[in-house]
């Protein structure tokens, strides 16, 4: 088995109402970056695992967020990156 | 009849359930640790409110994995009752005994005042002494109640005559103006297809004397009472 640092990506599901999100456009838009048209507030999870090779542990961690760390009514999740440690 | 109430790191409204139990209903309850796997044999078991683990990671999300809780989903499987109150209500879905989730209350803020929801249904452990369309004043407390489902589910719920509450003005209309989250069709509380486990937002166990500014919560502890006993 070798280690392995897997950091996944958890946002609201798109086309649900994230008020948090729009409350922060709300603030860049006050801050002068109008530029910006959506902002989403999620989570940044990063977790250090055993695996015996990468796509295990992406595998795992896909897993984990199915069961526990996305909610599947209201979040999506995205594997942000893989990296052996 | 014995009541059970699940304590979890973090739950609150604990004492508040056991007071609706021994104290407006005259009947015994037992306050159960989140890591007993042992219902005391309790009849009925409710979920209280509360701040479980902190709201880890999103409201009730690690709660549903607490020991006792395997025993709470085998209680309900059994026809039993169970009824989440807020806190209660974000874990009982979370562990998938009733459907959606609730989210961030649209309007971002913590709300914490009286609101009125009607009952759509009387066909459940928690509102058979109801009548349809009654309106009940009982306070809510929480920042996630925006009840949310996928369209096939809220399909689904409405269909099959799934939503129990949901906020209404002073006129009994469930406008937006009365909807104080954002929730989907102005959701306040849900059933399972079986009827014996309700959850719902607002606090019964804080409306049961007119002292506290509404008895409205009562006809919910009197309900479960008179079904279990028919």
């Amino acid at each position: 088995m070798k280690s392995f640092r897997v950091s996944v990506h958890i946002v609201p599901r798109k086309g649900l109402l994230d008020p948090q999100g729009k409350a922060v456009a709300d603030a860049l838009h006050t801050l002068g970056f109008q530029a910006v048209s959506e902002v989403h507030v999620g989570r940044h999870l990063v977790i250090d695992t055993a695996a015996t090779d990468a796509a295990a542990a992406e595998f795992a961690v896909r897993d984990m967020c199915a069961r526990l760390l996305a909610n599947p009514v209201t979040e999506d999740f995205e594997i942000a990156g893989v990296t052996a440690t | 009849m014995k009541f059970g109430i699940v304590s979890f790191p973090g739950s609150n409204c604990d004492d508040d359930a056991v007071f609706a139990a021994t104290e407006t209903l005259g009947q015994p309850a037992v306050k159960l640790w989140h890591k007993s796997h042992d219902l005391e044999g309790s009849d009925v078991v409710i979920l209280p409110g509360g701040f479980s683990y902190g709201d880890y990671l999103r409201a009730g999300a690690i709660a549903r994995f607490s020991p006792i809780m395997r025993e709470v989903a085998a209680h309900a499987e059994r026809g039993a009752p169970v009824i989440g109150i807020c806190n209660g209500f974000q874990i009982a879905c979370e562990a998938g005994l009733l459907p959606g989730a609730l989210m961030r209350n649209a309007g971002l803020q913590f709300l914490s005042m009286p609101v009125t929801i009607r009952v759509e249904q009387t066909g459940t452990h928690w509102t058979s002494q109801c009548r349809e369309g009654q309106c009940l004043t009982m306070p809510i407390a929480h920042g996630e109640g925006r009840y949310t489902v996928d369209a096939a589910t809220l399909e689904r719920v409405e269909g099959e005559g799934l939503v129990v509450f949901r906020y209404v003005g002073a006129n009994g209309e469930a406008t937006d103006a009365a909807n104080p989250n954002g929730s989907l069709d102005n959701i306040a509380g849900v059933r399972n297809t079986a009827g014996n486990v309700v959850g719902l937002m607002p606090h019964p166990e804080r409306a049961l004397d007119p002292l506290l500014g509404s008895a409205d919560g009562r006809v919910l502890f009197e309900s479960v009472l008179a079904t279990v006993h028919a």
